[in-house]
């Protein structure tokens, strides 16, 4: 194969041709951004508005990809989490339920107490904390399978912050708050820029340290970690406080969005395109080798399609169907056997004529 | 021989006497008071349904029945647990607000062959109108046809108006039917159009960010009004509408469907302009339907609960008496 042949990393200073070639090399990140480029395109055709960026009253910018980075936001933090747990051979799927919960805790406590709001939300992160520790110990102390562990935070989660909340949409008015659903920088929502740092530091967290090799070697093979004096517990520990974290934040950005904490509805379903976004970003089920910023650009993609689905004026029955379609062909091309199977039949085909 | 044969025909008849007279006074006793119904409750999804459990137990007080509550948590499989629950414990009757449609034959069937009266209120189900003795609920066709009357009369001085219609979760009956009434009730109005429908999942969120998308992909001085299928969509919208620099109600006409606490306040606060009832208020036809029934009176398959609409200046009042205040 040919990447065998230019495995040298390129020395020179990366210009766009340098990064066309790279994504040309490395097919596993040409065809996540491909699929996102196409995509966008696609919407662009749906609505000539698409591309447009318009500025409101308040200097807010206005347009789909202003949406799409905003409405992504809650996905892409969710994936990184979720992308370091699988990396680690685990999954977290009580992330929705945690997004609930914190989310639950945010608002009650802003609007029963008089706690300043920077306190409420670092309870409301230390919930996160709380919740993934659990999850953590399940798995790493006990042994429990992963995809079982937290599937019981994720059945009882909704139940406790329909506690927290007890059963009503507990609804508050608080500036500070709001700020992190709704808040402007430079007319830019505030949660993009959550996003981007809570993506800076994770990757800052592993490649400026070993914590990034060390998650790859629990994740391909534990036993073989532990001989060689990788304590497979406390990694296992920490990525799930890492996806706690991530999905707490998630929760306090849903939660402002809104002014009010849905405990039935927020974060539903959450943990599914988050694990999406991981495996449309090329990191296997398997664990071991991940890939963040794919996941990252995997998160966008989902976002990318469910906007492109609300102004595509379709009606809404096609929904579910259209994003299913489109997936699948993203899963499609990313698939080598798939690819080989059209070039082999393209191939024959030349041959005969 | 004889004296034993006399003996059980004696026996025969105090028996008989005794149950008449137990069923006579079981007759007297389905006045209401002292009735013990099972209630299987479909869980606290949403404000309304949080109001509409309240309704049941304080209508259940009023009329003297002894209410067994049970929370389904949004499962089937919870319901079916709580009907078979109620029917070893011998309930006079029970009143089911079925989650989904299908699925209910079995359990229905062992009611009926316990000989325990099942009312369905609600949503509806698709198992035989036999096994159950009627349904109570609210139209929601009607509801949608009074939300599109409105805007025809809001907007009868107008040449044309565009709609941006916040859809329910896809395949739910209350969105379909709310769907169906509106569009029934604007096709008699050519000036008044449809441009754009999307799901907002009957949530806070998918409201405020379909009507987002809405707002970012056209432009926002085409749009005339939003027809939501919920309250809860439409206060989403109502806040993408404040963030994008649009002034709802005044800008954008909106109405939408539930009457909650909630958009009541945002009817007061002038940031919404009509919203159609979901009665909550379902338990007095429902436990009158029951005693009818145990009375030996015959009952209709299908019970309307009537609906009603509020505006800005009519919710005041309205929430004040809801709340007591």
């Amino acid at each position: 194969m040919l990447e065998t042949k230019t495995a040298v990393e390129p020395t020179t200073a990366p210009t766009p041709f340098n990064l066309m070639q790279t994504l040309s090399r490395n097919r596993r990140f040409l065809f996540p951004v491909l699929a996102l480029i196409l995509i966008l395109i696609g919407n662009r055709l749906i609505s000539p508005t698409f591309f447009t960026i318009r500025v409101g009253p308040d200097g807010r910018l206005i347009g789909s990809l202003i949406d799409i980075l905003n409405r992504g936001a809650p996905t892409v933090l969710l994936a990184i989490g979720m992308t370091l747990v699988i990396a680690a051979k685990g999954i977290d799927l009580s992330v929705g339920a945690v997004i609930a919960i914190c989310g639950a805790v945010a608002a009650v406590l802003i609007s029963t107490t008089t706690l300043p709001p920077l306190l409420v939300i670092a309870i409301a992160i230390g919930a996160g904390i709380l919740c993934g520790l659990w999850n953590g110990i399940l798995v790493a102390l006990f042994d429990i399978q992963p995809i079982v562990a937290t599937l019981i935070l994720m059945v009882i989660g909704r139940g406790i912050a329909q506690l927290i909340t007890e059963g009503q949409i507990t609804t508050f008015s608080n500036e500070s708050l709001e700020f992190v659903g709704t808040g402007l920088i430079g007319g830019f929502p505030f949660p993009i820029f959550l996003s981007v740092i809570v993506v800076a530091l994770v990757w800052l967290l592993i490649r400026s340290t070993a914590i990034g090799m060390l998650i790859e070697s629990v994740g391909a093979n534990d036993r073989a970690s532990f001989y060689a004096g990788i304590d497979a517990t406390k990694i296992k520990l920490l990525v799930y406080i890492i996806s706690g974290i991530c999905a707490a934040i998630t929760g306090l950005i849903i939660t402002a969005d809104i002014k009010g904490a849905d405990a039935n509805n927020a974060g539903l379903w959450k943990e599914l395109d988050a694990i999406l976004a991981v495996v449309i970003g090329g990191t296997a089920l398997t664990g071991g080798r991940f890939y963040l910023i794919m996941s990252v650009v995997g998160a966008l993609i989902i976002q990318s399609i469910q906007t492109g689905i609300y102004i595509s004026g379709l009606p809404p029955t096609f929904n579910l169907i259209v994003q299913a379609v489109v997936i699948l062909a993203i899963l499609f091309l990313q698939s080598e056997d798939f690819r080989r199977l059209f070039t082999g039949a393209w191939a024959k085909l030349r041959r005969q004529s | 021989m004889r004296s034993h044969k006399l003996f059980l025909s004696a026996l025969l008849v105090l028996v008989l006497a005794f149950t008449s007279i137990l069923f006579v006074a079981h007759a007297q006793d389905s006045s209401g008071a002292g009735l013990t119904i099972g209630f299987a409750q479909t869980g606290s999804e949403s404000g309304w349904r949080t109001d509409f459990t309240n309704a049941m137990m304080s209508e259940a007080e009023a009329m003297g029945i002894n209410l067994l509550f049970s929370d389904g948590q949004q499962k089937q499989e919870n319901q079916i647990a709580a009907l078979r629950s109620f029917i070893a414990q011998g309930v006079d009757a029970i009143i089911l607000a079925p989650i989904v449609e299908t699925g209910w034959d079995d359990v229905l069937q062992e009611a009926a062959d316990a000989e325990i009266p099942v009312l369905i209120i609600d949503r509806g189900v698709t198992a035989d109108p036999s096994l159950y003795i009627t349904r109570v609920a609210s139209d929601f066709v009607y509801e949608g046809r009074l939300a599109g009357a409105w805007l025809a009369t809001a907007t009868a001085d107008r040449a044309s108006c565009n709609v941006v219609e916040l859809y329910g979760t896809v395949g739910s009956s209350p969105a379909i039917d709310r769907a169906t009434g509106f569009a029934d009730a604007i096709a008699l109005f050519p000036q008044i159009q449809i441009i754009a429908s999307q799901s907002g999942d009957f949530t806070r969120s998918g409201g405020k960010t379909v009507m987002e998308s809405f707002l970012s992909s056209m432009d926002p001085s085409t749009i005339c009004a939003v027809f939501a299928h919920n309250d809860d969509m439409l206060i989403g919208a109502i806040q993408a509408m404040e963030e994008a620099g649009i002034t709802p109600a005044v800008d954008i006409l909106t109405v939408s469907v539930d009457a909650t606490n909630d958009e009541l306040q945002m009817l007061i606060d002038g940031k919404a302009n009509a919203t159609v009832l979901l009665s909550p208020y379902m338990g007095g036809p429902a436990y009158q339907a029951i005693i009818d029934y145990l009375g030996g009176a015959e009952l209709p398959p299908l019970i309307m609960v009537p609906s009603a609409m509020y505006f800005q200046d009519t919710a005041a009042a309205e929430l004040a008496n809801r709340t007591g205040g």
